[in-house]
């Protein structure tokens, strides 16, 4: 039922993206490159809370841990003169807030609703407090533009010309599929969210699982939080991160909780993005900015009334693992 | 998250006498909130320390900016206001197993109603005080009943429709104080000032506002652990398996439990606008919905605690202001001091050290050592 609603779908968007491109090539891959540096994190960040969930943690401190690693990769790349340092700074910054994240909803059995929070509020304080004005980058992230790929019509420019994150992003997207379902510890991941106790039973260290998967996950959102701040918007702002960690999330469900599908739906929030952008700045319709900025929020929630209980969530998520 | 039965959703804060009692003493379970935000404000000095200025002469400069003459105890009681009303919204909330994140755009769409019906109307005070403050709360009610039906209905998660409803109510209101409802003549985004008739006022040097919001904490308490309804929301809140089987119906109690929410946030935003404000102005209320959520956690979700842990936090935020002017320390350590101190709160660390030195004392006496 829902496989046919998401392939009718891509198929309806992938004819519009055919037939705009014979009206109007140039345009037609300036949005689609828009969409695709608009996903980038909500890619990423997806992947965190698909990590998280599938081990059976609902991790909602997304928002913080890309907000804090966004400031680390930002000053650690001002302050060291180096791009690559900022980015490593900002995965190490990532890990350290999935390793604190961790021992709240895992090791110590919290909330993890709560334990999210705290860690969305500790990123909001701690970023507001340190900030210091009128620092800058010591450059721009390099373009990497793929040999003969590149040259392909439309996929071309739009895929294959982009920053190392991008790259990344979809790597990331790829390895974590084959890694969920194709290796032991997919399988011992998706056992731990599934049914802990069955888990535990069979050999499995189930908070030992989590632990790591939850810290691991912090380190991406440390990638996501350096692309924000070092490759998307060159500069760091208080609380610019402005709930895409939420937005990754909702994403992760309509993806159903699958890589694949949270990366395809996250292109999708990306185009309607880049759409509306570029309606607007054609001046086809005029619609007052404060409307675009609303769009992602409000496809978020549409399409959570939509989805929901059409998927179905790990059957162990948000509950505390407790021995029998 | 979004799909899961709400059955399966315990925040842990839905029992009417939270970990009173039963597992803690009534002195632990205030040494516990007590000790949390002792231990946040010496990890604060620290990174006052850090940047340079003595922690007690900081904590100093700002505590006697809050509460060292008639002045500053005016602001902590303006700034507080809001805050019991926001914190009592998150309270609702969780007793009900709910985690209302939204109340920051609940407040900011009671914030710019009330403001419509503030400057757009021309009534006696009467009738225009109640009007304004109850279209405000209409407002906020009507914005978190979205994520209500939402949860009860479609069994999508709060927590995430709250926060994106935030993100819209603020972009709406910068729209509505933008366009339709702007100051003429005016080159900032700005509603015009309500109406005199529709100002709260002061009695002697008590804001009226603070007076309301001290009366609905102590209401909602009655509410909660007395009446039926409040049973209600206990129950779902504990175990919503068993409310079902008892014959409560827990879609409507989700529903009506967010909209009670929604109206305590819109209240807050309300009689911040009728009070303080005066008018809608973009960002002028920015971070009074989340000090409800910390000053939810740190009251364990009572009613009654809400008060002290709203002052608490209405002092801090009072007090930042002059650090900044006298020491150079930025207004945003609170920020720090708050998050730990919720994260004292909420982590077992505190508590399990002063419950391990009690089961210590309890134990001794039981040898008949420390009998």
């Amino acid at each position: 039922m829902r496989a046919r609603w998401a392939w009718t779908l891509t198929v309806i968007v992938l004819v519009g993206i055919m037939f705009s491109y014979t009206q109007d090539e140039i345009k037609t891959t300036s949005v689609l490159s828009f969409s695709l540096r608009y996903a980038v994190p909500l890619i990423i960040a997806a992947m965190v809370g698909l990590i998280c969930e599938r081990s059976g943690v609902i991790n909602i401190g997304i928002e913080g841990q890309l907000l804090i690693s966004a400031f680390a990769g930002f000053f650690g790349a001002a302050l060291t003169g180096s791009l690559i340092l900022g980015t490593l700074f900002g995965i190490g910054t990532g890990l350290i807030m999935g390793a604190l994240f961790a021992v709240g909803a895992v090791s110590w059995k919290m909330d993890q609703i709560i334990a999210g929070t705290i860690i969305n509020i500790i990123a909001t304080g701690l970023t507001s407090f340190f900030y210091v004005q009128g620092q800058v980058l010591p450059g721009n992230t390099p373009i990497v533009a793929i040999p003969f790929l590149k040259d392909l019509p439309l996929v071309g420019p739009v895929l294959f010309n982009n920053g190392l994150f991008t790259y990344a992003a979809i790597l990331i997207v790829v390895i974590l599929q084959i890694m969920l379902f194709f290796t032991i510890w997919g399988l011992r991941t998706r056992a731990v969210g599934e049914k802990p106790s069955a888990a535990e039973t069979s050999g499995i260290n189930v908070q030992r699982t989590r632990f790591v998967n939850v810290t691991f996950a912090g380190g991406l959102a440390g990638v996501a939080g350096a692309y924000l701040s070092l490759e998307a918007a060159g500069t760091f702002e208080r609380g610019f991160t402005a709930g895409r960690g939420f937005t990754a999330l909702a994403i992760m469900i309509f993806g159903a909780w699958n890589p694949v599908g949270a990366f395809a739906a996250a292109l999708f929030f990306g185009l309607t993005q880049g759409v509306a952008s570029q309606l607007q700045a054609d001046q086809v319709v005029e619609i007052p900015p404060q409307f675009i900025n609303m769009l992602p929020y409000v496809m978020t929630i549409v399409l959570l009334a939509l989805v929901a209980g059409r998927v179905r969530p790990p059957a162990a998520v948000g509950k505390p693992y407790e021995k029998d | 998250m979004s799909m899961q039965d709400p059955a399966q959703t315990d925040l842990g804060f839905s029992d009417p006498n939270p970990q009173l009692g039963a597992r803690y003493g009534r002195i632990q379970a205030l040494a516990i909130p007590v000790v949390s935000v002792l231990l946040a404000l010496a990890v604060g000095g620290i990174l006052i320390y850090f940047q340079g200025v003595n922690p007690l002469t900081a904590y100093k400069v700002l505590f006697e900016a809050a509460l060292g003459d008639e002045d500053g105890l005016l602001r902590v009681m303006q700034k507080s206001t809001p805050l019991i009303l926001t914190g009592l919204a998150v309270v609702v909330g969780l007793r009900v197993g709910l985690f209302n994140i939204g109340v920051q755009g609940q407040l900011t769409a009671a914030a710019i109603g009330t403001a419509w019906a503030g400057y757009h109307f021309d009534l006696p005070m009467v009738i225009h005080i109640p009007f304004a403050l109850g279209f405000g709360m209409l407002c906020g009610a009507a914005w978190a009943s979205i994520a209500g039906v939402l949860r009860a209905y479609r069994n999508v998660s709060e927590v995430i429709t709250t926060i994106m409803l935030n993100s819209i109510a603020i972009s709406l209101a910068d729209y509505l104080a933008s366009r339709p409802f702007k100051e003429p003549g005016q080159p900032i985004s700005r509603t015009p000032l309500i109406g005199d008739t529709a100002v709260l006022p002061t009695l002697g040097v008590v804001p009226v506002g603070f007076i309301i919001a001290l009366i609905v904490s102590l209401f909602l308490g009655w509410f909660l652990i007395r009446t039926t309804e409040g049973f209600r929301f206990n129950t779902v809140g504990l175990n919503p398996s068993a409310a079902r089987y008892a014959g409560i119906s827990v879609k409507r109690t989700i529903v009506l439990a967010m909209a009670i929410s929604g109206a305590l946030a819109g209240m807050g935003g309300a009689v911040e606008t009728m009070g303080i404000v005066g008018r809608f102005e973009p960002a002028f209320n920015a971070g009074l919905g989340f000090d409800g959520i910390t000053i939810a956690l740190l009251a364990r979700a009572n009613p009654i605690a809400t008060i002290p842990a709203a002052i608490l936090v209405g002092v801090l935020r009072t007090g930042a202001a002059s650090l900044q002017f006298e020491t150079g320390i930025e207004p945003e350590v609170v920020d720090v001091i708050l998050a730990l101190t919720l994260l004292f709160v909420a982590a077992p660390i505190v508590s399990r050290y002063i419950f391990r030195v009690n089961a210590e004392r309890k134990h001794k006496s039981k040898l008949g050592v420390g009998a």
